[in-house]
């Protein structure tokens, strides 16, 4: 079986966290369980966000601010970190807390 | 994933935070723009013929503020005339990519656009002050003088509204950010969607009622570029407290902010309450609690040599103050007219109560 590929992105400013790096086409490993957004953020913290975690993440979730789209629709019609991701999808993390 | 809850058989998009409804884009748009139209119409913020400046800073506010009331004055003929107004700060590079949006917006818009330097309304550039004060106290100043800035520029420009893209989130953290300082005269006067700064330029908020998170996604999903970034400089810490303390309320449940919004509303002050009250500056008009208003005594500071008048504690002050005086008076130009002690004693008074409002920061 393959690996799971999907396109994380990030805008608003949640960008300037990940060396202003607006797309990233990710391939996840194949696990034992569905890969739901919430393994995702774990993978996130580990893989990509180096340092200042605390900046886009809190407890099992993101930090509160940070608005999440799956396929272009809002994460909280689809159970949030619990949404089990599947192959292609588009997420979207926008942040709301910076200012311009 | 849900249907919308209009019943239109689109796919929903959005769960929107005010009422929790799920909306599909097209009814998203509606639902959005008919709100910011009906505070419009509801508060009467705008008479037709007049001339808007809408504060543009390049960020969401903004830019989405900028691109509804342009529908909307379309729409509804509201027989506005429109313009861009932004500042600049002198911060060299921090305004460069904002402006270019600004002027992004200009051509999308079809709006003219006034860019006003912190050199046109105060005299000095950002840069410039921190070479005067190093980059401890920047802050104040560029706090104090970003306050003042759209007013001063508004007045400049000789407009009938300034409209700025204060949303809802913002508000509710104003209205517990003048609890916690027990600032009860701004407490009353920063849920009002209309206010006064002294000149008789209304500064209104259109965005009053809208959420952060719907002004995002409206931006998003009409593809409306904006720019973000903090601050090149240290963000105010105690504010940003009250940020979180709010998204981490507001993410447990979304109608706090109308909560406090409404708290701010309804808050009556005790007439036996300690109220400071808010006059004009004798020296800008601009609204103050001081005979004059901190920027004034910024500034005072900057043009007299003395940088630090304003930020430090009273007593080193006035030590300062004397001394000064004691120098301006050997120089025979000044104690002639007199003016220069009248000057020092009102920027004394003044700097006494700025002090002590320093302490509780
Ligand atoms: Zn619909
Ligand atoms: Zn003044």
């Amino acid at each position: 079986m393959s690996n799971l590929e999907i396109t994380i992105e990030f805008g608003g400013g949640a960008e300037l966290l990940f060396d202003n790096k607006k797309a990233h086409n990710v391939s996840l490993p194949i696990k034992n369980k569905q890969w739901i957004i919430g393994d995702l953020l774990l993978w996130i913290k580990e893989n990509l966000l180096k340092d200042r975690p605390e900046l886009f993440l809190q407890d099992d979730s993101v930090r509160p601010g940070i608005l999440v789209l799956v396929n272009d629709a809002d994460w909280e019609l689809m159970d949030t970190v619990n949404y089990v991701i599947q192959p292609k999808d588009k997420i979207l993390f926008i942040s709301t807390l910076h200012g311009g | 994933m849900p249907l919308c809850s209009a019943n239109c058989g689109s796919n929903a998009i959005l769960k929107r935070p005010k009422t929790g409804d799920a909306l599909c884009k097209e009814c998203f748009f509606e639902a959005f723009e008919n709100e910011v139209h009906f505070t419009i119409t509801k508060a009467r913020l705008f008479e037709p013929g007049k001339t808007v400046a809408i504060a543009a800073s390049g960020g969401k506010d903004s830019t989405v503020l900028a691109y509804v009331l342009k529908l909307l004055n379309e729409k509804f003929k509201y027989n506005l005339k429109l313009v861009l107004l932004s500042i600049d700060e002198g911060i060299t590079g921090y305004r460069d990519d904002s402006l270019d949006t600004v002027k992004k917006n200009r051509d999308d818009y079809e709006m003219p656009l006034k860019i006003m330097s912190y050199k046109d309304l105060y005299g000095w550039t950002m840069d410039e002050i921190v070479a005067e004060i190093g980059r401890k106290n920047n802050c104040t100043f560029c706090g104090v003088f970003r306050r003042q800035a759209l007013d001063r520029g508004a007045n400049l420009l000789k407009v009938d509204y300034l409209a700025t893209g204060h949303n809802a989130d913002d508000i509710a953290e104003t209205v517990l950010m003048n609890i916690l300082r027990g600032d009860l005269a701004r407490l009353n006067r920063c849920t009002s969607i209309i206010t006064d700064s002294g000149d008789g330029i209304p500064r209104v908020k259109p965005l009053k009622y809208t959420y952060e998170k719907e002004i995002v996604m409206y931006a998003y999903f009409r593809k409306l570029i904006y720019f973000s970034t903090e601050c090149v400089f240290a963000p105010n810490a105690y504010r940003g407290h009250a940020r979180v303390l709010l998204k981490d309320l507001e993410k447990i449940d979304p109608s706090v902010i109308m909560n406090i919004i409404q708290s701010g509303e309804s808050l009556k002050v005790n007439e036996t309450a300690n109220m400071p009250t808010l006059t004009k500056c004798s020296r800008c008009n601009y609204v103050s609690s001081q005979t004059v208003c901190k920027a004034c005594v910024l500034l005072e500071g900057l043009n007299k040599g003395l940088p630090r008048l304003g930020i430090g504690k009273s007593s080193k002050v006035k030590r300062i103050l004397e001394e000064n005086e004691k120098k301006n008076c050997d120089s025979t130009s000044c104690c002639r007219t007199n003016n220069c002690k009248k000057d020092i004693e009102g920027v004394e008074k003044c700097t006494d109560k700025l002090s002590s409002v320093n302490l509780i920061k």
